[in-house]
């Protein structure tokens, strides 16, 4: 087991958002984490990267504890170098390049020489199709390049999992493809990868398990296929049917 | 314009200038160099939500910014030495117009620094960054230039009131202009001579600012 998760609590305001949260993810995992809006799949993701403090909960990694609750500045480092993450919006530096926003990490917190950096996110972004865009500044990309340079900024430093938090959801529809498309490459060249999303047939696809959850518990999870194919629990049922309903929803309206 | 009229100006304006130059000038740039300090700090300890000094900090900003700069000129030059502070007129002048604008210039601050998105913060922390190297690197640098357009309107703005650091005895540019009229009682011509020169003060720096705003102009053309 490369990462596991177990227990993890949070409270907001006197409500419980996180009530146990378990996952067990494999290296090469592809974990697409579902459930219906304010299930609590942001905070859960949030937590494993310290972002958010949990209440409780163990984060065992590479056979490594940390306690999510009462870790120290230096489990937090360790952890984060081990790990990327990849927002909703993006979150590029706006007053950098789209290069400076991926040697940024390596020059100032990992203290790497600038020609080896540069190397190194040339690389990262020949993978995500950026290579063309060095001297470019956030406000001058689209939603997708940004996107695509936010993946490159968390290739650099060679993380052993990247979690994602709808990483297209606050994209235009037209530009969706092009950031999954890099995603689905990533999954095939074995990157692990911890994916919080609504498109279900990334989740179905790509990824090859399933993390299902409702208001802050765990309802289902498991191999992909059988999610989909084969829901156990009747909430995993209703929400695999209103998906597909809005879906044919979108179509009808597409094709009206 | 008669003769002697005319001549009191032409050699007025070179003393005129020669104290705006040698000190209405290094007393705007000395106080607006302590006020951008105080204001970044000030600014900081809001910004980091630092508990006991935070409290301080607003402390600082109601009072200064709930008192007249005439008043805090007089308090501390001719109040403070029953207390035993006795301060060169300069040197009172600098703090107080220090410290008044300061507490401006930390709102203004203040203000830059949040409309930097929390989101880049999140996003450093996750490339490994800690909270000194993001804000160096981006957060302060975005703040800048936000601030950097009211900034220069508070440098303007204190330009302008230095000229009440007269009523504390300093010899300043509009002090000598009091002085000058005090012999030749030509009111009109002098203290419009003297705002002439003022005017021609805050103009070059309004150029300045215009010039600086363009060389910072927003990271790739577009205000994020
Ligand atoms: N910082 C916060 N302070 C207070 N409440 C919060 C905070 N963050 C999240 N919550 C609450 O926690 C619950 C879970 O939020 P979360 O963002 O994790 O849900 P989600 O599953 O990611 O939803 P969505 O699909 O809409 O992104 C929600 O009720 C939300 O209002
Ligand atoms: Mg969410």
């Amino acid at each position: 087991m490369m990462l596991e998760a177990k227990n993890v609590h949070k409270r907001f305001d006197g409500q419980d958002v996180l009530k146990g949260i378990d996952l067990q993810v494999e290296k090469g995992d592809v974990v697409a984490i579902l459930g219906p809006s304010g299930s609590g799949k942001t905070t859960f993701l949030r937590c494993l990267n310290f972002l958010e403090r949990a209440d409780r909960g163990e984060l065992v990694f590479d056979g490594e504890r940390f306690d999510l609750h009462a870790a120290n500045h230096a489990d937090i480092a360790r952890v984060r170098k081990k790990t990327a993450f990849v927002f909703q919006n993006y979150n590029l530096f706006l007053n950098k390049t789209v290069l400076q926003n991926v040697t940024l990490g390596l020059t100032v917190a990992g203290k790497m020489k600038k020609t080896e950096a540069n190397e190194i996110a040339f690389a990262a972004l020949r993978r995500v199709g950026m290579e063309n865009k060095l001297d470019s500044y956030p406000s001058q990309l689209s939603g997708g390049q940004q996107q695509r340079v936010a993946i490159a900024r968390g290739l650099a430093s060679s993380p052993e999992i990247i979690y994602f938090d709808e990483p297209t959801s606050a994209l235009d529809p037209e530009l969706i493809g092009e950031v999954l498309a890099v995603m689905r490459q990533l999954a095939e060249d074995g990157m692990t990868m911890l994916v919080v999303t609504h498109e279900m047939d990334f989740a179905r696809n790509v990824s090859n398990k399933v993390l299902f959850m409702a208001d802050g518990s765990v309802v289902e999870s498991g191999p992909s296929k059988a999610f989909f194919e084969n829901p156990q629990a009747a909430r995993s049922r209703d929400f695999i049917r209103s998906i597909l309903e809005a879906r044919q929803y979108d179509l009808s309206v597409t094709f009206a | 314009m008669d003769e002697r009229l005319w001549n009191i100006l032409v050699d007025s304006f070179p003393q005129l200038l020669g104290y705006g130059v040698r000190v209405t000038i290094p007393l705007t740039l000395i106080s607006f160099a302590l006020a951008l300090v105080i204001a970044v700090i000030v600014a900081l300890i809001q910004y980091a939500d630092v508990k006991v000094l935070r409290q301080i900090c607003r402390f600082y900003i109601w009072i200064v910014r709930g008192t007249p700069l005439l008043v805090q000129l007089y308090i501390v030059f001719f109040g403070l030495p029953s207390v035993g502070v006795v301060l060169d007129a300069f040197l009172a002048a600098v703090l107080v117009l220090g410290f008044n604008e300061g507490a401006y210039m930390a709102e203004t601050v203040r203000g830059a620094l949040e409309s930097v998105s929390r989101g880049q913060m999140e996003a450093g922390y996750c490339v490994g960054m800690n909270y000194l190297q993001i804000m160096t690197h981006v957060v302060l640098p975005q703040a800048f230039r936000t601030a950097f357009p009211a900034l220069g309107n508070s440098m303007i703005g204190m330009l302008k009131e230095t000229s009440m650091a007269a009523t504390i005895t300093v010899m300043e540019m509009f002090r000598q202009a009091q002085v000058i009229n005090g012999r030749v009682y030509e009111s009109l011509a002098l203290y419009g001579e003297v705002a002439l020169i003022y005017l021609l003060f805050c103009t070059v720096l309004t150029w300045l600012q215009r010039l600086g705003e363009k060389r910072l102009s927003a990271y790739g053309g577009k205000k994020a």
